[in-house]
C-alpha cells in the first residue's frame, strides 16, 4: 500500500502560488533566530497527476454508502442526497467569518435558529444548543448540564452517580466519567430492557441521573419507558437520552413526552448527512424545562425577524464550542429535513423498521437472535454455534467477499458473538433479498467450508490484517516507525 | 413523500406479507400508546428539491459579511484551497465511509489517517498524532485532561493572550474536571511572562502564535515546570518556518487545523490536531491509525491502541471522542501534499510579508500605532484612538475586520486585531489603508 | 491446564504460595479468553495493596483485563520481561507469563482462594 510520501521527487508541487516580493532568505532573516525553523517539515513533493490518481487509488480501496450496503449498526448509514452537499458548499456559508458582528451573517444565523426550532419540534422539548460537533461531545454537554442544575440545587457532590443499561454505548460512560460523575452498570432483564427491579434497588439520594438509549443498542423498545423515566424523576434525578437510535421512531414519538429532560441527536446519522470516514458530524442537544437556564451561551435570539447572539445567561455551562457548532453538517441536515416535511420523518421511520423486521425475519431461522421481539430500526444477532470454530469476526469478513459491508460486530456486550444489523430505510427490497442471502449461504459456509470463513475475506485490497502486530510493533507515521 | 425511500407500495405489501403482519403501523406497537398519543408534528410541510435549494441558497446569500474582504482572524484564517482539495473530498468512497472499523474495506482511509499523522508530527516536531479532535479549542482541553490525569495537577496555567473563544471551552471542560485555571500575564511586548509555577500545576498552556498574533520564544518554558506539561496551541501554517515546539520540549502539541485547506464555514467543522511523545501514547484521546501486515504478509493499516478508546475501555477510557473530523483531516492531508514544504513555505512567507507590509503602513499613520513591540507572524495588534469609528470607515470600503470587542477579554479596550493571509492583494492592503486615511 | 499446586479466584488469577511470598499471574482461561496479549501494565516495586484492590492491567487488541490482587501484600518483585514481550503471559501463563510477586501481609486470607478443583469446576459453571 503506497503513501503519498512514495510519489514524487524533489522539487514537483501540485499548485501554482503567487510569487513573494522579497526573496525568501530576506525574509527568514527577519525572525528572531530563536524562531526560525531549523529543519524544515518533511512534506511530500508531488506533481498534481501523481497527487489525484494517488487519492483516487485510495477511494478504490474503500467503501462507503455510495459503493454498496452497509448495514452498521448503531450508525444508520442511510444515502446522502446530493443536493445537500451542493447546498453546503455554497460560498455564502463557507466563506463566512464566525466573528463578524450578527449583522453581517444574518443568513447563516437564520439557518441555525430554524434548525433550532425544527430539531425541538422533534424532539418535543423546549430548548437546543447546536454547539456540540458529535454525539459523544452532545453526552458530554448534556452531563454537564446535569452537574450545573445539581450546583444550582446544592446537590454538587451528594448526586455522584449515573446509572446507564449494560447495553449502552461506550461513549456513554466515558461521557459522564469526564463530567466527573461514577457509573453504576444496570442489568437487562430477559426481554432485553432495563429490569425494573434493578433500577428502583440502584435509585437512591446519591443518583444523579439515567442515561438511556431509545430503542436500545438491541433494537428494543423500552416498553416501560414512561415508569423509567418516573422513578428516576421521583428520586430526584434527570433522564438523559442518547438519540443514536432516533432514526426507529422519527415522526412517531418525542423524547419529550417520554420524560427525557437532555437528548443528543446525531444529525450524521438520522438525518442523512455523510459520516467522512469517521467526522465531521454534529450533535445538537435538546432539553427540558429544568435545564434551560444552562444552555450554553451564545443563545441564537430572533426578534422583529432579525437574528441577534444572546450572551446574558449566568447559569450557562459556557461554550463547548468555539463557535457555533458545525454550520455546514447542519444546513445539510436541515435540507433533509425540509425536504421530508413531517410526514416523510415519518415514512423514514416506517421504511427503517420495516426494513430490519423484514430482514430479521429472513434470518432468525439460521442465526439465533437473543432476544427476540419487535424490532425497531436495528437488531442483533448471534453468530455462536453456526460451524466449526467459526466466530463473528469470521462471518463479518466473508461478508466482504459477497460486497457487503459487515454490520457492527461484538456490540452490544451483553449478546455474545453479537452482528447488530441496521439497513435503513434507503435500501431496495432487493438489497435486503441479496444481503439476506448472503448471510443464508454463508451460515451454510460456516457448516461445510468452515475454513473459507476463517480465511475472509478474500477479495479486498489487504486480507485480514494482523491487529496485535500494530500494537507490539507501533508503526503510526512515516520516519518513527519500528521498521524506518 | 420521502424522495429518499425506495419501497413501493407492493415492496411494503410483499415485506409485510413475508412476516405476516398486517401494516406498518404494527411494527410501532410497541411504543407505549400514551407516548404515540402524545405525538405532535413540526408542522413542516415537504418539499420539492428546487423550492429546498431556493430556500437554502436564499440564507446563504442572506449573509452581507460573505461580500466583505476578510482581513479576519482569531483563530480562523482565509487562506487559498487549491481546487484538488475539494476535488478529492468529493470522492464519496472516502466521503461516504464510517469510522474505519473494518480495516479491510478502509484502506483507503485508513492510509490517509497515516499520511496525516506522519504530516502532523513533522509539522510540531512531535512523535505521534491522532487521526483528528472536533477542532482546535476541544483539542486544546483535551490535551489539559491528558495533562491532568498524567500528572494529578489540577491547576493549569493559561496566557492572558489566549484567544478567548479557547478559554471558553477551557473553562468549561475544566470545570467538569474540577480544575482551576491560573492566569499568566504578558509583558510589554505582547509576550507571555511566565511568573512562579504554583504547586499542584499541571499544564502550561503556550500558544504560538499568541491571540495577538505574536510569536512567543517557547526557549526555556519546560525547564520551569518540573513534571506539569507544556502544552501548545500552535497554527499550523508558520510551523512551515519557525522552530516547532517539539523543539522546545512541548508534551503535547494542539492546534486549529482550518487553515490547512478548509474553509472558516462560519465556525465549523473544523479540525484539531493533537500531537504528542510516544511516552504518553497510552494516554492521548482519540483515533490512531498504525501500520502492520496481513496474513499474507502484505502491508496494511488498522486502527490500533484501541484499548485506550471508549468503546472498549469506557469509564475509564482517555476520552469520549468517538466520531471526529476526519473529512477535514483529509482535506488538510490532501492540501499539505498539494503545496509540498516549498508551497507551505511560501504561504506561510506571503502571509508574513503582506501582514508586515500592511502593519508597517497603518503605523504611520497619524492616530495609529501597533499594540506591542513583539515580533507578529500575519495577525497584528494595532493601537488606535477610535477603534469604532475605524471599523466603520473599512465597513463603508467593503473590508471586515473583527470588532474591538473581540481584543477585551485580552485586556485591550482600544485595539483592533488585523489578519492577512496570502490571499490578500496589494489593491486589497491599498483599499485597507486609504480607508482608514478617508 | 490447571496446575494442581497452585491456588486461583474467582477473578481468574493464580497464585503460588512460597514462604511469606505469592507469586500472582493469569490463569490459561483467561489469557484464552482475552486473545493476543500485547501489553501489560505492571505495578511498581513497593507498592502496597489490598486484597481486590486493582494490581495490573493485562491488554489484548480489543479487551482490556484488570488483575486484582488475590492477597494482600507489597509488590516485590515484578515480571519485566513482559514489557517487551507481553505475549509470554499467551504462551507460558503459569511460567514466564508470571506477573508480580507479592509479600503476603495477612496470610489468613489464602484460605478463601480455590484450588484446583475448585477452580475447574467455577470455569466449568461459568461456561
Amino acid at each position: 500500500m503506497s503513501t503519498i510520501y512514495d510519489h514524487g521527487a524533489p522539487g514537483r508541487r501540485a499548485v501554482a502560488l503567487p510569487e513573494l516580493g522579497q526573496a525568501e532568505e530576506e525574509l527568514l532573516a527577519r525572525f528572531p533566530p530563536s524562531l526560525r525553523r531549523r529543519e524544515g517539515p518533511r512534506l511530500p513533493e508531488v506533481s498534481q497527476p501523481e497527487l489525484v490518481r494517488h487519492y483516487t487509488a485510495l477511494s478504490r480501496m474503500n467503501y462507503g454508502v455510495d459503493t454498496g450496503f452497509y448495514p452498521l449498526g448503531s450508525c444508520t448509514m442511510k444515502h446522502n442526497p446530493k443536493l445537500h452537499e451542493d447546498l453546503a458548499r455554497h460560498p455564502g456559508f463557507t466563506e463566512l467569518h464566525p466573528l463578524l458582528p450578527a449583522e453581517e451573517c444574518q443568513g447563516a444565523l437564520a439557518l441555525l435558529w430554524e434548525m433550532g426550532e425544527c430539531l425541538k419540534g422533534i424532539a418535543g422539548m423546549p430548548g437546543i444548543t447546536l454547539q456540540p460537533a458529535a454525539g459523544a461531545h452532545g453526552e458530554l454537554t448534556g452531563m454537564l448540564l446535569l452537574k450545573r442544575w445539581l450546583e444550582d440545587r446544592g446537590e454538587l457532590g451528594v448526586r455522584t452517580k449515573i446509572l446507564l443499561p449494560d447495553s449502552a454505548h461506550g461513549t456513554n460512560p466515558a461521557s459522564a466519567a469526564m463530567a466527573g460523575f461514577s457509573v453504576v452498570s444496570l442489568p437487562s432483564d430477559r426481554r432485553g430492557m432495563v429490569d425494573l427491579a434493578a433500577l428502583e434497588g440502584a435509585l437512591g439520594p446519591d443518583v444523579a441521573g439515567i442515561m438511556l438509549t431509545v430503542p436500545n443498542t438491541l433494537g428494543i423498545f423500552e416498553e416501560d419507558i414512561l415508569t423509567i423515566t418516573q422513578l428516576v424523576h421521583e428520586a430526584g434525578g434527570l433522564c438523559y437520552f442518547d438519540g443514536a437510535n432516533l432514526n426507529a421512531y422519527l415522526g412517531r414519538a418525542r423524547p419529550g413526552d417520554m420524560g427525557a429532560d437532555v437528548f443528543h441527536i446525531n444529525l450524521h446519522k438520522t438525518f442523512s448527512t455523510p459520516h467522512g470516514g469517521g467526522g465531521p458530524g454534529a450533535g445538537p442537544v435538546t432539553v427540558s424545562e429544568a435545564l434551560l437556564p444552562y444552555l450554553p451561551v451564545p443563545d441564537i435570539v430572533r426578534e422583529d425577524g432579525k437574528y441577534r447572539l444572546v450572551w446574558d445567561r449566568p447559569k450557562s455551562i459556557g461554550r463547548v464550542h468555539p463557535y457555533f457548532g458545525n454550520t455546514l453538517v447542519i444546513a445539510k441536515a436541515l435540507a433533509y429535513i425540509l425536504t421530508l416535511g413531517d410526514e416523510g420523518l415519518r415514512e423514514a421511520s416506517a421504511g427503517a423498521v420495516l426494513a430490519a423486521n423484514y430482514l430479521k425475519a429472513k434470518l432468525k431461522g439460521t442465526y439465533r437472535v437473543p432476544y427476540d421481539r419487535l424490532a425497531k430500526h436495528e437488531f442483533v444477532l448471534s453468530g455462536e454455534g453456526l460451524g466449526d470454530g467459526v466466530r463473528t469476526l469470521d462471518i463479518a469478513k466473508r461478508l466482504m467477499d459477497y460486497g457487503f459491508h459487515p454490520p457492527t460486530v461484538y456490540f452490544p456486550l451483553i449478546v455474545k458473538e453479537a452482528l447488530m444489523i441496521e439497513p435503513t430505510e434507503t435500501e431496495p427490497r432487493e438489497v435486503l433479498d441479496a444481503f439476506a442471502e448472503a448471510m443464508l449461504r454463508i451460515a451454510a459456509e460456516a457448516r461445510d467450508h468452515p475454513e473459507l470463513l476463517r480465511d475472509a475475506p478474500h477479495t479486498t485490497p489487504v486480507r485480514r490484517l494482523d491487529e496485535a502486530r500494530a500494537v507490539r510493533e507501533p508503526w503510526l507515521r512515516l520516519g518513527g516507525g519500528c521498521v524506518g | 413523500m420521502n424522495p429518499y425511500l425506495p419501497h413501493t407500495a407492493e415492496d411494503v405489501r410483499a415485506m409485510l406479507d413475508a412476516m405476516g403482519i398486517p401494516d406498518v403501523e404494527a411494527l410501532f406497537s410497541d411504543i407505549p400508546a400514551a407516548v404515540r398519543e402524545r405525538y405532535r408534528p413540526v408542522g413542516l410541510p415537504p418539499r420539492d428539491e428546487l423550492a429546498v435549494q431556493r430556500r437554502l441558497i436564499g440564507l446563504a446569500e442572506d449573509s452581507t459579511g460573505r461580500r466583505l474582504i476578510p482581513f479576519l482572524g482569531g483563530g480562523l484564517y482565509d487562506h487559498y484551497i487549491p481546487p484538488v482539495v475539494g476535488h478529492v473530498l468529493s470522492r464519496s468512497e472516502l466521503s461516504t465511509a464510517y469510522t474505519p472499523y473494518q480495516a479491510e474495506l478502509s484502506q483507503g482511509t485508513l492510509t490517509w489517517m497515516f499520511e496525516y499523522q506522519t504530516m502532523i508530527c513533522e509539522l510540531t516536531g512531535m512523535e505521534v498524532a491522532n487521526a483528528s479532535m472536533y477542532d482546535g479549542a476541544t483539542a486544546l482541553a483535551e490535551a489539559v485532561l491528558m495533562a491532568h490525569r498524567t500528572t494529578g495537577g489540577k491547576v493549569v496555567l493559561v496566557p492572558r493572550s489566549l484567544l478567548p473563544h479557547l478559554r471558553a471551552v477551557l473553562a468549561t471542560y475544566a470545570w467538569g474536571a474540577g480544575l482551576s485555571l491560573h492566569e499568566v500575564p504578558y509583558g510589554e511586548d505582547g509576550r507571555l511572562a511566565l511568573g512562579r509555577v504554583p504547586d499542584g500545576t499541571c499544564a502550561l498552556v503556550v500558544s504560538q502564535p499568541n491571540g495577538f498574533g505574536i510569536l512567543e520564544d517557547l526557549t526555556g518554558l519546560k525547564d520551569c515546570l518540573g513534571r506539569a506539561f507544556l502544552i501548545a496551541y500552535a497554527n499550523p501554517i508558520p510551523l512551515a518556518v519557525v522552530e516547532p515546539p517539539g523543539s522546545f520540549g512541548a508534551d503535547v502539541v494542539v492546534g486549529e487545523g482550518q487553515p490547512l485547506g478548509n474553509p472558516v464555514s462560519f465556525g465549523g467543522p473544523l479540525l484539531g490536531f493533537l500531537a504528542t511523545r510516544m511516552a504518553y501514547l497510552r494516554r492521548m484521546p482519540g483515533r490512531v491509525s498504525g501500520r502492520t501486515q496481513d496474513r499474507e504478509g502484505k502491508a496494511g493499516y488498522v486502527m490500533t491502541f484501541q484499548t485506550r478508546e471508549q468503546h472498549i475501555r469506557r469509564e475509564g477510557a482517555t476520552s469520549n471522542i468517538c466520531t471526529n473530523s476526519a473529512l477535514c483531516a483529509l482535506a488538510a492531508t490532501v492540501y499539505l501534499a498539494a503545496l509540498g514544504p516549498a508551497g507551505l513555505r511560501r504561504v506561510a512567507l506571503l502571509a508574513y510579508e503582506r501582514a508586515h507590509a500592511l502593519a508597517d503602513r497603518i503605523a504611520a499613520l497619524p492616530g495609529y500605532g501597533m499594540e506591542f513591540s513583539g515580533p507578529f507572524f500575519h495577525e497584528f495588534a494595532v493601537r488606535c484612538v477610535d477603534p469604532h469609528g475605524a471599523v466603520a470607515k473599512l465597513r463603508r470600503a467593503g473590508i471586515a475586520v473583527l470588532p474591538p470587542s473581540f481584543l477585551h477579554p485580552l485586556g485591550i479596550e482600544d485595539g483592533l486585531l488585523v489578519a492577512v493571509t496570502e490571499k490578500r492583494t496589494e489593491e486589497e492592503l491599498d483599499r485597507f489603508v486609504a480607508a482608514l486615511e478617508g | 491446564m490447571i496446575p494442581r499446586e497452585l491456588r486461583y479466584t474467582e477473578d481468574h488469577e493464580w497464585v503460588r504460595l512460597e514462604g511469606d511470598e505469592a507469586r500472582v499471574g493469569i490463569t490459561h482461561h483467561a489469557q484464552q479468553q482475552l486473545g493476543d496479549i500485547v501489553f501489560v501494565e505492571l505495578p511498581p516495586r513497593g507498592k502496597k495493596v489490598q486484597r481486590g484492590e486493582r494490581l495490573a492491567t493485562v491488554e489484548s487488541v480489543k479487551a482490556v483485563g484488570e488483575v486484582f490482587a488475590p492477597l494482600s501484600g507489597e509488590v516485590v518483585a515484578t515480571n519485566d520481561a513482559l514489557v517487551g514481550s507481553p505475549d509470554l503471559v499467551n504462551k507460558d501463563p503459569y511460567g514466564q507469563g508470571w506477573l508480580c510477586t507479592l509479600r503476603v501481609t495477612a496470610p489468613g486470607e489464602a484460605d478463601a482462594l480455590l484450588d484446583a478443583a475448585g477452580y475447574e469446576a467455577f470455569v466449568q459453571r461459568s461456561g
